[in-house]
């Protein structure tokens, strides 16, 4: 797998009240979702992303509410991936369940800036940046998260082993 | 062989995991003791699981679906949420399914009804779901899809996290509550202080402070990203517990010689009535050191401060006075049973002749909801626990977190002050 895209910039502890406002949470669709991703914090961020953009953001991204609509406004919106120095633990559980690529890399956010090209080959753990001709390396996923990777999301992974 | 001395939050995992000893950063499976979902998360928890095709939920006693996020219903799309829930409850027979008249908001409700306890796991989609480690629960928010696992498999899994434990010794000032214990801690350690780990909040002070105190604490542990905010199970905690819960009530206590990751200690007869500044939980101050900060609107209610305690504070303070005329004041009673004990008392009243407007149990203007929505460039003070960009409404409204006595004393004062400045 290799992803290709535009970097958008933001700072620490980016919550989900901005991810997504509640006041658009009377709905699951993901579409609808995504048209108010980032809202509170760039007002027009869902029109100006292109699909495969990635965001590139401080420690503790996803912190605050347990809203799978998260990652899924994200994904919706057409980010490939999420770079950040940490994640906020349920969001982190939320990006694998939901299919929403996610990568620790303190270096990479260090290094990049918005507009920056970069490509990304998550098997590897590795983060080209073609604008500067640089590479990061990610932190290694852990074990289990692989796992759940590799059978397509935590409900796959369950149904696995699900007897009825 | 001896057994490792363990901290709350890996005595629990022990026990329920089945391996005798688990070690901090262990990957672990565990069954799960109730699961709850809101009318938000619980449309895509319920999305997920019948996309599986599974035709039973694992345990229809362990499934809680609380209508409280917004309730009552605020628009066509929120009343069609709520719809697919009780459909889905009366499908699968979940038995604890709460809306309208019966509900209130979850984290005060399933105390209240004696559904969580000592020794339990409990997984939310709900990050406030941390607030039952006041009563010794492993309680821990999750997503829809984590949620609706375990609604197939009855099972969670979890990394074994590793332990802080704050220790708070001393007396407490007058005015001077958990909520401002725990916003003086997330201003200490900030809001990823304790990311991935377990907060275990202990010391005399601890001892001293309510059950709905306590649990105000354990509801914000979240705010400084933790997993849980486990406290050890004391007589208070079983007095609060019996009549209602059904299950044994099992000691719990934190072994001597337990490895904590550190200990922080707080001398809590040094902080004053605090408030947390926009837009983090974090940006704690003392209220005395504040300028004069004039609001628009005061809400007192919430998972964190919407128990018959916090509105007893309120109404010591509002008796007898006026809330401001600038000033909206919106007082939310967390739950049927807290509204009808705040009847009886006379709160109510008191509030209501303050000039306060009083909501049905509701989490409302807390999530930025319904029920009070804050207009551009406006500022509100709330026992509420976030106060991030636009929580509660326009993306360029504040909100500043405070206790029950901060917020009811701004409200007669029409700004930020504590009620000593009321001469109380």
């Amino acid at each position: 797998m290799r992803i290709k895209g535009k970097v958008w910039k933001f700072g620490d502890n980016i919550d989900t009240d901005v991810i997504i406002p509640a006041r658009y949470l009377n709905t699951t669709d993901p579409e609808e979702l995504a048209k108010h991703c980032m809202e509170d914090a760039d007002p027009e961020f869902s029109k100006k992303v292109k699909k495969g953009d990635i965001i590139v953001a401080g420690k503790n991204f996803g912190c605050g509410s347990s809203r799978e609509h998260a990652p899924i406004a994200i994904k919706g919106c057409g980010i490939s991936c999420v770079i950040a120095e940490s994640f906020a633990r349920i969001f982190y559980r939320n990006a694998f369940n939901t299919g929403l690529l996610i990568l620790e890399c303190p270096e990479a956010v260090k290094n990049t800036q918005e507009g920056d090209e970069l490509e990304i080959y998550p098997e590897e753990g590795k983060i080209v940046n073609l604008t500067k001709g640089e590479e990061y390396y990610t932190k290694p996923l852990p074990e289990f998260m692989k796992k759940i990777l590799d059978a397509g999301g935590l409900i796959p992974y369950v149904m696995q082993n699900y007897k009825d | 062989m001896k057994k490792r001395p363990m901290t709350l939050a890996e005595k629990i995992l022990s026990l329920k995991s089945g391996k005798g000893s688990v070690e901090p950063g262990e990957l672990i499976e565990v069954p799960v003791d109730l699961t709850l979902a809101n009318d938000i998360t619980g449309p895509l928890a319920i999305k997920v699981f019948e996309k599986t095709g599974v035709k039973k939920v694992f345990d229809p006693e362990k499934i809680a679906l609380v209508m409280d996020h917004f309730t009552p219903n605020k628009d066509i799309k929120s009343a069609e949420q709520v719809k697919l829930c009780r459909e889905f409850a009366k499908k699968f027979g979940i038995k604890h399914y709460y809306e309208g008249g019966a509900s209130g908001i979850e984290h005060a409700l399933l105390p209240e009804l004696g559904l969580v306890g000592p020794w339990d796991v409990v997984i939310g989609a709900d990050s406030h779901t941390c607030t039952y480690g006041a009563l010794g629960a492993f309680a821990t928010g999750v997503g829809s899809t984590d949620l609706a696992a375990a609604w197939i498999t009855g099972k969670t899994w979890f990394k074994v996290p590793e332990t802080i434990k704050f220790v708070y010794y001393g007396k407490l000032k007058p005015w001077v509550s958990g909520k401002d214990l725990i916003l003086y801690t997330i201003g200490d350690i900030g809001v990823d202080g304790a990311l991935y780990k377990a907060m275990e909040f202990s010391g005399e002070a601890i001892k001293n402070l309510s059950m709905a105190e306590r649990m105000t604490m354990s509801n914000m542990a979240i705010e400084a990203g933790a997993k849980v905010g486990l406290m050890e199970v004391d007589r208070k905690t079983r007095c609060y517990l019996r009549g209602r819960y059904k299950k044994e009530i099992k000691p719990l206590k934190a072994d001597k010689g337990a490895k904590y990751l550190e200990v922080r200690e707080y001398d809590v007869s040094k902080i004053d009535p605090v408030v947390a500044m926009p837009h983090l939980p974090s940006n704690v101050k003392p209220v005395k050191e504040l300028p004069r900060i004039y609001i628009d609107q005061v809400v007192i209610g919430s998972c964190t401060n919407g128990r018959l305690e916090d509105l007893k504070v309120a109404a010591q303070v509002l008796k007898g006075r006026k809330v401001n005329p600038n000033v909206r004041c919106i007082i939310i009673p967390a739950t049927p049973r807290v509204y009808q004990e705040a009847l009886k008392k006379g709160y109510l009243r008191i509030f209501v002749e303050a000039g306060a407007i009083i909501s049905p149990p509701t989490c409302g203007p807390c999530l930025g909801g319904h029920m009070g929505i804050l207009a551009k460039g406006e500022r509100a003070i709330a026992t509420t626990n976030r106060n991030f960009v636009g929580r509660m409404g326009h993306p360029e409204s504040e909100v500043y977190l405070a206790s029950p006595a901060v917020a009811a004393a701004s409200a007669v004062l029409g700004y930020i002050a504590t009620p000593e400045e009321l001469g109380l």
